[in-house]
């Protein structure tokens, strides 16, 4: 159990003097909490598994440091940086029975026989493996082999933080809800760091109380999913998050006003002169967005079409070359060819070259 | 991780093992008789080529080589064309015996050449076969064939099933599929058949021997013959010795990079 | 797995089934017709039932004897080579360099004793064994160790023991290292995050990965030493006196030496059988070792 700080770290597959822009993670500082329950979330090749990778001392970082509460762990081997992961296919010790699988990081490490056997019996519960405990775990189905991995890492009640690289990409999308809630009942059981990377945005927001996002090697927003959701840090943070994505379309800002395909719309704050030469855009969540009647103060915009999903209904619409989604209110009847567009100016953002650019209320 | 301590000076102290009675027979290769017989020289000092001279200068010599070489070749190019059908059979049907007849197949590769170095002898002399290179590349096949239907099983097994059904449906006949198809997906597997069957049949003597008698005697048979009335020529049985290493040593240079697939599969 | 059935695939197998039968099936069948018979040369022969069976199994008689003595060599033999090929070749393959040219290098030099002819295997250490031209044999001998296999017994057998070792060990460290390399990475992690020390990893991950090559060395191993026949013949003739005399030499020497056609051949039907079951324990073993794993072959 730990506070881990990540000081400058930095990794590349082609050594320390491999040009920046190929480090497969670019430098990050950053703090996790003990007890904290984290998603690492981002597109498969962001960097995201290296970072976890990194943790837990599977690779060395070209440079930076690790601070396991406080204390430099970098040049540390993995058996000796406690810490445990979960891979995202199982691996199960072929020869050995389920419990034997479930004592087997415990009995590496000196655990006395009673403290093992007690602490594999109750991970046995949690998982619902008990039944199993005396089988050769081979035999047993994917879904059961994964559980195991799971348990392997989670029997270790003195670890820094449990690491899970995609843990329930094997498992059948109805058994992967119900793993997810009890790895969630699990972390608050247990009280452990949990570190969980996943390219999947619901499985990321449901399971961590802090969202850190990845894009191309860097860190690119972290906070809770309603930050991410509410104030996205980084348009890639914006359309990854939340489905449909936030709408970004260039757009030009000063002051209170952003001005849209020769319409202005106005702002909750004021962005003053933005940099010259930056790409300025503008981003609003098609939540915060809704379509009307066509009216002489509407952006007004082309339909292009309406997706029902259901609960609500989302308008793709078109204004010059940008496009939009925008919610349709309950009860509105979409006309044929255009409508006229209403903004929330309090959820309206200001982007230069991708980042969110604070204003002055 | 999958490395033991040491493991630098296990390996190399076990090539040494490996390359020194080699590197002895290949010294001798290059020194005259009376080098060899009244000193111990590491290397020769009195280097010679005279052994290598007689080998490729005398025709009883190297017809051997060519013997042995036509035999394998033979012996290789039936083992894999008839055992690709039956790879591919194996692979993807089920039908009456199938099992029996595998195991069957598997146990003649286990069976001693001793044991048919007789039989044969009569068989092969009963169809005036004997003593031509056919006779050895047929009986090699005993071993060498189910060897072939063994690997390639293994590479066709690895060829989605997908695939063969979708080519039917484009209309394509059996041969047709299995030659522009099937062959084409997995010919490193019959590179890597081909090299085993190569390599059984090149080591084997015993058979070999056994059915040549003079126009087909294979090199190895052929090196027996260093005794003469003044003494065993070791120079000269050094010298036949390093080239029959050489056709292995570059055939394994040539597959080098397949060998571990081939193993891999678990199927030599 | 969903093979389907069709007993058209017959036609696919008939060519091996063919070229195996004439090369397996008449030569047999001569073997078994000579077995019952007594010859005096001049193609005469005369009816002897199970005769040479008898004769074979008991070891009172000239050829029992021969046979069951050389059957007891040629065990001791394998369970020799076996006890140290095996373990030998899971450390050469645990010593494989990882990554780079070295690994091309050792696979060559390791595959190298395979693809040499048996005879020639038998030459090379007939000469390098020999105390007055041989490396190995003048270095023993001039340490002070007398050392000569054509003479003494012990040393004969250590000879033969140490060729067999340089000719086959590889095989089986090429078998495992391909065993090896086919263990995922995340295995080797997953290891190190249970905090495995080095012998915790080669037992419960590499060992067992490992088994079905193991099972597959073992049997050629075996198979092939107990039909081992030209190396020996060519450094030893089987001597001194018959101490290196295994089943194979003995068969030869009946069968081409003294062309006592019913006493070989009886004698080649015993040695098959043998052959037989033990391949059809290792063949029923590896099946089952097989359907324990349905999914990991799916994968593979």
């Amino acid at each position: 159990m730990a506070r881990i700080d990540l000081v400058d770290l930095a990794h590349s597959y082609g050594g320390n003097d491999a040009p920046a822009e190929s480090f497969a993670l670019k430098p990050v500082t950053m703090t996790w909490r003990q007890g904290g329950a984290y998603a690492l979330l981002g597109p498969s090749g962001c960097g995201k598994t290296t970072l976890l990778n990194l943790i837990s001392g599977i690779v060395t970082p070209s440079r930076g440091k690790i601070l396991f509460d406080g204390a430099d762990i970098t040049p540390l081997s993995t058996q000796k940086r406690n810490i445990a992961q979960v891979f995202q296919f199982p691996v199960i010790y072929d020869t050995m029975t389920v419990g034997q699988n479930l004592a087997f990081p415990l009995q590496n490490r000196g655990v006395p026989k009673a403290e093992v056997e007690a602490r594999v019996r109750q991970i046995a519960d949690l998982l619902d493996l008990t039944f199993y405990l005396d089988r050769k775990a081979t035999r047993l189905t994917a879904d059961a082999k994964q559980k195991i991995s799971l348990g392997r890492g989670l029997v270790r009640s003195d670890v820094a933080a449990v690491l899970f690289d995609e843990p329930l990409t094997v498992i059948d999308p109805e058994l992967k809800w119900q793993l997810r809630s009890k790895l969630k009942a699990l972390h608050r059981e247990l009280d452990l760091t949990m570190i969980y990377v996943t390219h999947d945005q619901t499985e990321a927001l449901t399971f961590a109380d802090t969202v850190v996002v990845m894009h191309d090697g860097r860190v690119v927003q972290s906070g809770t999913p309603a930050e991410l959701f509410d104030k996205p840090a980084h348009t890639f943070v914006g359309y990854f998050i939340g489905s449909p994505g936030m709408n970004i379309v260039p757009a030009a800002v000063s002051g209170h006003e952003a001005r849209v395909d020769g319409h202005i719309i106005g702002l909750h704050r004021n962005y003053g002169v933005l940099p010259a030469g930056a790409k300025i855009e503008i981003g609003v969540r098609p939540e915060f967005l809704h379509v009307a009647a066509p009216a002489s103060g509407l952006l007004s915009a082309a339909i292009e079409r309406i997706d029902d999903l259901g609960r609500v209904r989302f308008a793709r619409v078109r204004v010059g070359d940008a496009k939009f989604s925008a919610r349709v209110p309950p009860g509105f009847s979409v006309p044929d060819n255009m409508v006229g567009l209403v903004f929330d100016p309090a959820h309206v953002h200001v982007y230069a070259d991708s980042r969110l650019v604070e204003g002055v209320a | 991780m999958n490395s033991i301590p040491g493991r630098r000076i296990i390996m190399v102290v076990f090539l040494i093992f490996l390359l020194l009675p080699i590197y002895w027979l290949v010294n001798m290769s290059f020194k005259t008789n009376t080098e060899i017989v009244t000193t111990m020289t590491l290397w020769p000092h009195q280097p010679t080529l005279e052994n290598y001279k007689r080998i490729f200068t005398d025709e009883s010599w190297y017809s051997g080589y060519i013997n042995s070489l036509t035999y394998v070749l033979i012996n290789t190019v039936i083992s894999i064309s008839v055992a690709l059908p039956a790879a591919y059979a194996f692979s993807r049907y089920r039908f009456l015996g199938d099992k029996h007849l595998f195991f069957w197949l598997l146990s003649n590769r286990m069976a001693p050449a001793a044991v048919f170095a007789l039989p044969f002898f009569n068989l092969y002399s009963a169809i005036n076969l004997f003593d031509t290179p056919w006779a050895v590349a047929l009986a090699h096949c005993i071993f060498n064939v189910p060897l072939a239907v063994w690997i390639l099983e293994g590479f066709v097994s690895g060829v989605p099933r997908e695939i063969d059904e979708t080519a039917f449906l484009d209309g394509y006949s059996f041969p047709r599929f299995f030659v522009k198809i099937l062959v084409p997906l997995i010919a490193s597997g019959i590179g890597v058949a081909a090299f085993f069957c190569f390599m059984f049949s090149w080591v084997e003597l015993l058979l070999a021997r056994t059915l040549t008698s003079v126009n087909a005697k294979p090199i190895s048979a052929i090196m027996t013959r260093t005794v003469s009335a003044a003494g065993m020529d070791w120079g000269l049985l050094a010298a036949a010795g390093v080239l029959t290493i050489i056709p292995g040593a570059l055939v394994i240079w040539f597959v080098r990079n397949y060998i571990a697939r081939g193993f891999a599969l678990g199927r030599v | 797995m969903d093979k389907t059935v069709n007993q058209k695939a017959w036609f696919l197998v008939l060519p091996v089934f063919a070229v195996v039968a004439f090369s397996a099936i008449l030569p047999l069948m001569t073997v078994v017709n000579y077995s019952m018979q007594d010859t005096f040369g001049n193609n005469q022969f005369f009816w002897n039932g199970v005769g040479w069976f008898k004769e074979l199994l008991d070891p009172s008689t000239d050829l029992g004897g021969r046979f069951l003595a050389s059957l007891g060599r040629n065990l001791l033999f394998s369970a020799i080579i076996l006890a140290i090929e095996v373990p030998l070749g899971i450390v050469v393959a645990l010593s494989m360099p990882r990554e780079g040219w070295t690994v091309a290098v050792c696979l060559v030099i390791l595959a190298l004793p395979l693809l040499i002819p048996w005879n020639v295997v038998g030459t090379i250490w007939q000469i390098f064994g020999r105390p007055d031209i041989g490396l190995l044999g003048y270095t023993l001998n001039s340490l002070g160790i007398d050392y000569n296999y054509v003479s003494n017994e012990f040393d004969a057998w250590a000879t033969v023991i140490v060729m067999d070792v340089w000719h086959w060990t590889s095989l089986v460290a090429l078998l495992c290292y391909a065993g090896l390399k086919s263990i995922p990475d995340a295995y080797y992690q997953a290891a190190q995050i249970d905090g495995a020390s080095r012998w915790a990893v080669f037992k419960a991950i590499q060992l067992p990965k490992m088994n079905r090559v193991l099972l597959i060395a073992v049997l050629l191993r075996f198979m092939d030493s107990f039909m081992i026949y030209t190396e020996p013949f060519v450094v030893t003739g089987g001597g001194p006196g018959n101490s290196t005399t295994f089943v194979s030499i003995e068969l030869v020497k009946i069968a081409l030496g003294q062309f006592d056609l019913g006493k070989a051949a009886a004698l080649s039907l015993v040695y098959n059988l043998i052959i037989l079951i033990v391949c059809w324990i290792f063949y029923t073993v590896m099946t089952n070792a097989g359907t324990e794993r349905p999914e990991k072959k799916g994968a593979a």
